[in-house]
């Protein structure tokens, strides 16, 4: 693809919007733009350089990203983009935006609680069933299929789901 | 086992950053043996989760560590080319899973510790190990919740499951006093504000311990004689049989990728 040249503004928007739409391999419902994981584009000397953030620090999923978002890059006519990995400040499911919280429930994950509950020892916690919106649920496995989740039934309609863990 | 051992310029934020590195690749490692033996899908899930966690951490160590000895060492030759003595992990971390009980006993003792240690570690003036300690302390809270509420239940349990537990305390006591131990070489970076001092954390570390402890209706033993030598590199006998398979592949393939 021929390009004409662009000023870093507009390849930085460029890239943002191309980077913005790779979505997580686990959860493809989701972009790492909805999960927070996109941290920012920075353009150096017509370089660009994306900035990404692990979930929880032994999440595989980050080196596949990190491909992903090459590959988009140069999808979109940017060459020889680098990801890096910032870990300050870390990851907080916080930042996940209303739009990927709809999208995970729509996908059947129940999405997070604030962060402060985690340190709920032996607390209680009330999840909703993202199938039949039921409050009368249990806990099976505070570890889930994917380090970020855990395993939860609903009582109602007895569906086993996956939650998506404060963090 | 042809392939030499790496050497390794242990300046103390070096040194430092390898005994916590090491803590969290060995007690991964452990944890990831339970795989497919796991006493329901559930819990293999768990073990699993927890060994990832530990093993992120470690990553992310080991490459700092890399980076501050400034040679050419890097995470993978720090995990699969140093021997038995030039690990620093603590004893507790390297102790056989045993029994379920016993893998329980070792994680709970472990993380209630680490999640204070992390948290505290925050207030690190090097900005990196407070970059590593933020994201370690989330990832050790959820351990803490899981381990404690596995003490109870196995401790309050059946009178099995609660007699396992209390010997699992009893044998795993000993290890526990090596994670409040501080030498010389981490004494400064205390006093340069790098590292905080573990025996602070002491009284919070007893206080939750004892009472989940408690409400398991298990005790801890009476006595505080504590034995060290994993920070110096003098290992239980488990260490090396632990490297043996975890260090396999690289040392008879040297260089090998997948």
């Amino acid at each position: 693809m021929v390009m004409a040249v662009l000023n870093d503004t507009d390849l930085r928007q460029r890239a943002w919007e191309a980077a913005s739409q790779v979505v997580d391999p686990e959860i493809p419902v989701l972009t790492i733009a909805d999960l927070g994981v996109l941290r920012e584009v920075e353009v150096h000397d017509g370089r660009v350089e994306v900035a990404i953030t692990p979930t929880y620090s032994g999440c595989p999923a980050m080196n596949m990203i990190a491909l992903e978002i090459e590959l988009a890059l140069e999808r979109a006519g940017i060459a020889g983009p680098t990801v890096r990995t910032v870990l300050s400040p870390a990851w907080t499911t916080d930042w996940m935006s209303e739009d990927g919280r709809n999208k995970l429930r729509a996908y059947g994950i129940a999405p997070p609680q604030a962060s402060n509950s985690r340190r709920a020892l032996f607390g209680e916690q009330q999840v909703a069933c993202p199938q039949c919106g039921s409050q009368n649920t249990e806990l099976l496995s505070e570890f889930g299929s994917t380090s970020c989740k855990a395993l939860w039934r609903c009582k109602a309609c007895r569906e086993p789901f996956d939650y998506f863990k404060c963090h | 086992m042809t392939v030499a051992n790496i050497q390794v310029s242990e300046t103390p934020l070096v040194l430092y950053t390898l005994r916590r590195a090491d803590d969290a690749l060995i007690l991964g490692h452990r944890l990831s043996e339970w795989c497919g033996h796991a006493p329901m899908m559930e819990e293999d899930m768990a073990l699993a989760n927890m060994g990832l966690d530990l093993l992120g951490q470690a990553r992310e160590l080991y490459s700092y560590a890399a980076k501050v000895e400034g040679r050419d060492n890097d995470e993978d030759k720090f995990a699969y080319l140093r021997d038995v003595r030039q690990y620093r992990n603590l004893l507790l971390l390297e102790q056989p899973n045993g029994d379920f009980a016993r893998t329980m006993v070792r994680q709970f003792f472990y993380a209630t510790f680490a999640d204070l240690y992390w948290r505290a570690m925050m207030r690190s003036t090097d900005a990196t190990l407070a970059a590593i300690a933020a994201k370690s302390e989330k990832e050790s809270a959820y351990h803490v919740r899981h381990t404690s509420e596995w003490i109870v239940r196995l401790g309050d349990g059946t009178e099995e499951s609660h007699a396992r537990a209390q010997s699992a305390i009893d044998e795993l006591w000993a290890f526990t006093g090596e994670m409040f131990a501080v030498d010389d070489s981490e004494r400064g970076l205390i006093d340069a504000g790098i590292a905080i001092d573990p025996a602070t954390l002491h009284p919070q570390w007893l206080k939750t311990v004892t009472g989940v402890v408690g409400e398991a209706t298990l005790a801890l033993p009476k006595n505080d004689w504590m034995q060290q030598g994993g920070r110096s590199g003098r290992h239980s006998e488990h260490l090396g049989h632990l490297l043996g398979e975890l260090q396999s592949m690289p040392r008879t393939f040297p260089g090998a990728t997948w």
